[in-house]
């Protein structure tokens, strides 16, 4: 948390320091172990949470998503307290709190949307809760909840990338296996429904990939930032094309990009990786929405050009 | 130790010894008043569908408190000045004052991201030990209240109901018709700002009670359990207050006679049983008595 140029510092002779010259820069960068395992934990995320991301952005279930990052939390605290690994906390406490969410019916459009996102958000606060019990159970981890809410790339071990790597690799299949009944559902669910897609069954599946997503997601970003991968490069791509393959494409491409930006610049810098991550993706996201507003302007432009010479004096 | 046995054993003696405490009568006090706030500005925040936003205020209060620190100003100064003015910029944003899930979720994430680097400010200018601050900020610390905190924060709370009873009637109607209610020259648009305003301001309040990321438990879980339990608007708003006030006497009851549970573990806790308890109660009834129609 406190600066990564500190601790890479004490790790060898010489702190890193940011040169013009990129190569050099890179291969200071991959001399060490541990981020070059932070950068495969990092690729792997980024495509994994960016592309079940995008189908949570399409189907508006950020709001579930934010949940089940937050659940994250106290599975991670609840794994300290009992002395078992990170990765079991998140994935266990994700994927049970997918579960839960899937059984509660969801609502369609307008009516009582409400009593729903009562329930979540009641959910979160209470998982909050209990993290911070098990923290206080635990005793004596104040600066590790920093790491466990806002990320940390330090200490990701071999055995972590592996673990990364199997539930990434087994959630992008089952995506890929449901991939075009759920964009079917997710973008007209009546009609779906109607022409005997399981929607209930699909909406349940996804909710677990995005469990794994999230739990995958937690260990880079911390709790708190997993939207920087999930929502921010999906929202991104959405803006700039309404074609599902190249968006999907976009999506991936946009999340790895800032992922290893991020990486990077806090290697160099005495600053947490969380920030540079989230800036990072939102800085894409407003130049994507600008982008957008630009193009609109220019093809209003051009069309009131075309009315103009259709319309004028012949 | 032997404060929570003489507690069981003696109810009446043992909130007389909990109260002789200074510390548990300013929680006590600013709780209440707190606790009223959220109770009431939850029913609409759950009513108009606006929980989400009431999340991302969460977050920003822990930015706003942690910019306060990093800059030297007094915490709460950043906490009031950043949930009310994104409240507003929120509600400015997004559609008929309605602000969008997407739009939230990106500006939410970006806000806490600069908040990471505020702490990070903050723990280098202050020479390490950032751990307790930001815990503090996020998980309250309502038994840290002094005496002049809890008299402002009883201030602001008992502010913010007075201004919600006085928009509630043209509110109520605004949140439940929209169309009609503007037809009828509400104006819709203003009251939608204003209320955010006050979502901002009850969220800041919050905050010190029990953390920028729990603040959303005691806006949605007692205005979610009114609202399975009636369906009177009136009714509901008033349950809803109440169930809040009772979570926060009760959780801070139990925090006091056990130690190992954190004030704001407990009070959540209350207020979750407390919702958990209303589906139990109303579900199987209300599914035979309406059968499709989903609950208002």
């Amino acid at each position: 948390m406190s600066g990564l140029a500190a601790a890479a510092g004490v790790a060898a002779p010489g702190a890193p320091s940011l040169t013009w010259n990129v190569v050099a820069d890179l291969r200071q960068l991959l001399a060490f172990h541990f981020m070059v395992n932070a950068l495969e934990a990092g690729t792997i995320v980024a495509v994994t949470a960016g592309a079940i991301g995008w189908f949570m952005v399409l189907r508006r279930q950020a709001f579930a998503g934010h949940t089940l990052a937050l659940v994250g939390f106290p599975g991670a605290a609840g794994a300290t307290w009992l002395g078992l690994p990170l990765a079991a906390g998140y994935f266990g406490f994700c994927l049970v709190a997918a579960l839960v969410i899937a059984a509660v019916p969801r609502v369609r459009h307008g009516g009582a949307r409400s009593a729903e996102t009562a329930v979540i958000g009641t959910v979160q606060a209470f998982a909050l809760a209990a993290g911070i019990l098990f923290v206080n159970l635990y005793r004596g981890f104040a600066n590790g909840v920093d790491a466990l809410l806002f990320g940390s790339f330090l200490g990701v071990t071999d055995t972590q990338v592996r673990i990364l790597l199997a539930a990434g690799v087994g959630a992008l299949a089952v995506l890929a296996l449901i991939g075009r009944p759920l964009l079917f559902a997710s973008v007209d669910v009546d009609v779906a429904a109607a022409r005997g897609v399981p929607v209930r069954l699909l909406s349940a599946v996804f909710l677990l990939l995005l469990g794994a997503a999230v739990a995958e997601a937690s260990e880079i970003t911390g709790s708190l930032l997993v939207f920087a991968l999930l929502v921010m490069p999906a929202a991104t791509a959405q803006q700039l094309t309404a074609r599902p393959r190249l968006s999907m494409v976009l999506t991936v491409a946009v999340a790895l990009v800032v992922t290893w930006l991020a990486l990077g610049v806090a290697f160099f810098s005495p600053y947490p990786v969380g920030f540079f991550l989230t800036t990072f993706a939102f800085g894409a996201y407003v130049l994507a929405v600008a982008a957008r507003h630009a193009a609109a302007a220019a093809a209003g432009r051009r069309a009131s050009r075309a009315v103009l010479v259709a319309t004028g004096p012949s | 130790m032997s404060a929570p046995v003489l507690a069981l054993v003696d109810p009446v003696t043992g909130a007389g010894h909990m109260l002789s405490h200074p510390f548990m009568d300013y929680a006590f006090v600013a709780g209440t008043v707190i606790a009223l706030a959220t109770g009431l500005v939850g029913y609409f925040v759950v009513l108009r569908g606006q929980v989400f936003t009431g999340d991302a205020l969460g977050h920003v209060a822990f930015t706003g408190s942690l910019a306060a620190l990093a800059l030297g100003v007094d915490l709460r100064v950043g906490l009031f000045v950043a949930c009310v003015l994104v409240g507003v910029v929120m509600g400015a944003l997004g559609r008929r004052g309605l602000a969008d899930d997407v739009v939230i979720g990106n500006v939410f994430a970006w806000i806490l991201g600069l908040g990471v680097l505020f702490l990070a400010f903050y723990a280098t200018s202050r020479g390490g030990s950032n751990g307790t601050v930001s815990v503090q900020v996020l998980f309250g610390s309502i038994y840290g209240l002094s005496r002049a905190q809890a008299a402002v924060a009883a201030g602001i709370g008992g502010g913010a109901v007075v201004a919600l009873l006085v928009i509630a009637r043209p509110l109520l109607f605004a949140s439940l018709d929209e169309a009609v209610a503007s037809a009828r020259g509400v104006p819709v648009r203003l009251l939608g700002l204003g209320f955010l305003a006050l979502v901002g301001l009850t969220a800041g309040e919050a905050t010190q009670a029990v953390g920028a990321l729990l603040l959303l438990g005691l806006v949605a879980a007692p205005a979610g359990a009114a609202q399975r339990l009636t369906d009177r608007p009136w009714r509901a708003m008033w349950v809803s207050a109440g169930l809040s006030v009772l979570s926060m006497w009760a959780g801070l009851t139990l925090s006091y006679a056990v130690s190992a549970l954190p004030p704001s573990f407990s009070i959540l806790a209350v207020a979750t049983a407390c919702y958990v308890l209303s589906w139990a109660v109303t579900a199987p009834g209300r599914r035979r008595a309406v059968p499709a129609a989903p609950a208002p």
